[in-house]
């Protein structure tokens, strides 16, 4: 796997539009999501992924079926980039069975066994060491596997992303550690928050190789985790990328940004993943004329039977809500 | 701690040792198995219940960690959702605590968070309670907590028989399982005659007796024995029954007891107020209320942070004189 073709994207048409396609599935998705929590169709938090794409699908592009994937409350992109059906993961939204947490988890807790998605972790750093576990058990059973795991700058205060990089690196584990640095931990700056705001420095306290990227586009994460996936399974220990991103939505439906300028965020929709690989695609003559069209077609129709999906939907059964508390049955 | 004389046929084992054989047997018996925690390798463990396995198991199996519970922990939890068996020690309960996040919000929550598609098969092995002068922050009883919370099992093995025995059932079992280690039990010895695999569902009845139902586990199981034979002197026969594991509680056993003798003490090292205690003692309100004839009595811990000094100590845990005058009180004695 570390021969040049692994390493670097191929930059063919169809690998571009599939990038832009799925870039496109996630940005539509989140915009129906947002529009179904105004509906009440879907509760909770919800946490859109808007402004961030090019990072999971940039990521995923780069990972192996039987790589592990931990992700945090802001998952829909990750799991739609790493292959859970739309459906699925709009029931989940739901709450319906159909979904692929049998609607247990909603938003924050998208889990798919088939696809080696391991949620959906809503307590901020708490997936990191599940990453390192994961690993762990990729190098005990001599798989071929790595556990990737994504979180966000404000993860990097928690005591549980320093135990992890350094558990990693002392026992040489194969994790790849992705920060989507969106500059704010809900509405605390990084620079409120962190005495050093670079944080693929503090990657090195730990001697975890640590590279920063240009987390708006997309193949640039495609290449720095191509590189990085190939380093980590030629037993180079864990690698930090640190994604440097932005969000373009608020952090949950429930905030009214007063900690942001809006000219700050009108800065960075100037840097829209999407626009960006649209307009390199023109430039180099990869997007013909009815491509964009095409896929904002195919997206839309898909979006709308995710919908029509989740809507004829089931509820679960009362008497199945203690199911799955344990394996088999345990009273209480 | 004295426990009450056993049988003298075969070796003398203690606790340790006999931890120490179910988790050689573990490693022995299954490829996914390891052990990892804080000095369980080079050092031995803290209480040196792991000697010798890494000289015989090597590092892979035998896995010295960095003071980093939440990390070790969530490791353990991850290595479990990745196929193996991990059995991670936490030195005291105490520390546990900064592996909370990962043992309440993760190892208890993803299988039904997932909808059943993933299952946390480890086991979390500690320390806890009082007895070595260790003060405030290595004495607690605090494995009450855990058994609030659902999704995971909780065992406090107090003989010989579950100290070796236990570990093997947890592991077999598909959910995530806590074992609580009495510090105190450490050095008992006695012999494993006649012992073999153990259940990690029900309570024991240790001691068969009419007029009262003493109800305890882990390290206060031997003072309650203690205490049966002090009432026994005074033609009091006291049942005591062990819980053995604190969640899921076997109501059934407890219930059948208290409904026999119609008076039942509970003696728990952990705090009176919203404890484990608490909790037996509302379910035998709940299920035999009727039949009593007597308040439910408990023996716990005092209010306080464990004190250092050998008298303050002795005062604040439960102990036999006061388990007996507990009994005493439920027949109106």
């Amino acid at each position: 796997m570390t021969d040049a073709h692994a390493i670097k994207p191929h930059l063919s048409r169809e690998h571009l539009l599939d990038l832009l396609r799925e870039m496109v599935r996630i940005r539509r998705f989140e915009e129906k999501c947002a529009e179904l929590y105004q509906q009440e169709k879907i509760r909770g938090f919800l946490h859109l992924y808007i402004g961030e794409e090019a990072i999971a699908v940039g990521a995923m592009r780069a990972l192996e079926p039987g790589d592990a994937v931990i992700a945090t409350y802001r998952e829909h992109g990750h799991a739609l980039a790493r292959g859970v059906s739309m459906d699925a993961i709009m029931a989940e939204m739901y709450g319906k069975i159909e979904g692929c947490s049998r609607g247990r988890g909603g938003s924050m807790h998208l889990f798919d066994a088939a696809t080696r998605f391991y949620g959906g972790n809503a307590i901020v750093g708490g997936g990191l060491p599940l990453a390192v576990g994961l690993g762990l058990a990729e190098k005990m059973q001599k798989r071929s596997g790595l556990a990737a795991c994504f979180f966000g700058e404000g993860a990097v205060a928690e005591g549980e992303f320093h135990e992890s990089l350094n558990l990693s690196e002392l026992w040489k584990l194969p994790v790849l550690f992705v920060c989507e640095n969106n500059l704010y931990a809900m509405g605390t700056r990084l620079e409120r928050s962190e005495s050093q705001p670079d944080i693929h420095v503090k990657a090195q306290s730990y001697n975890v190789p640590a590279e920063v990227v240009d987390g708006m586009d997309v193949v640039a994460v495609e290449a720095a985790m191509r590189k990085a996936v190939a380093a980590i399974r030629s037993g180079a220990g864990p690698i930090l990328l640190e994604c440097r991103t932005y969000r373009f939505r608020a952090h949950s439906m429930f905030d009214p940004q007063l900690y942001r300028e809006k000219a700050e965020v009108e800065e960075w929709k100037k840097r829209d993943p999407i626009d960006r690989l649209l307009s390199w695609m023109r430039q180099s003559g990869a997007l013909h004329d009815a491509d964009l069209a095409a896929i904002e077609a195919a997206v839309a129709k898909e979006v709308d039977r995710s919908v029509e999906f989740s809507e004829s939907g089931k509820w679960e059964k009362l008497e199945t809500l203690t199911a799955d508390v344990y394996a088999g049955e345990v009273p209480p | 701690m004295t426990a009450p004389p056993l049988p003298k046929q075969g070796p003398e084992i203690s606790y340790r040792e006999a931890v120490r054989e179910a988790i050689r047997e573990a490693i022995l018996g299954d490829p996914r198995v390891f052990l990892m925690g804080e000095d369980v390798g080079r050092y031995g463990g803290c209480y040196a219940v792991t000697k010798g396995l890494l000289e015989e198991f090597g590092p892979e199996r035998i896995r010295d960690t960095p003071l980093s519970e939440s990390a070790f922990v969530g490791a353990g939890i991850g290595a479990a959702l990745g196929g193996m068996r991990p059995i991670v020690e936490v030195m005291t309960v105490n520390f546990s605590l900064l592996a909370l996040d990962q043992i309440v919000n993760n190892a208890a929550t993803l299988r039904h968070m997932s909808g059943g598609q993933f299952e946390v098969p480890l086991v979390i092995r500690m320390a806890t309670g009082a007895g070595r002068q260790l003060a405030a922050q290595h004495s607690h009883s605090l494995e009450g907590w855990y058994a609030h919370i659902p999704g995971i099992k909780v065992l406090a093995p107090a003989t010989l028989e579950d100290a070796r025995f236990m570990l093997g059932a947890a592991l077999a079992d598909p959910n995530p399982v806590l074992i609580f280690e009495h510090v105190m039990l450490y050095n008992m010895t006695g012999t494993l005659d006649g012992a073999g695999p153990v259940d990690i569902r029900s309570a024991k009845v240790r001691r068969v007796g009419r007029d009262v139902t003493l109800i305890a586990y882990g390290g206060t199981l031997f003072k309650t024995l203690i205490a049966a034979e002090t009432l026994a002197k005074e033609g009091i026969e006291a049942e005591v029954i062990d819980l053995r594991v604190l969640r899921p509680l076997d109501t059934g056993t407890i219930l059948a007891s208290v409904r026999r003798t119609r008076r039942a003490v509970i003696v728990d090292e952990g705090w009176r107020s919203g404890s484990l205690s608490a909790e037996v003692s509302a379910r035998i309100t709940e299920g035999a209320f009727w039949d009593l004839d007597a308040p439910v009595e408990r023996v716990c811990s005092a209010e306080v942070p464990i004190p250092y000094p050998r008298h303050l100590e002795e005062a604040a845990l439960p102990q036999p004189p006061g388990i007996v005058a507990a009994a005493k009180a439920t027949l109106g004695r």
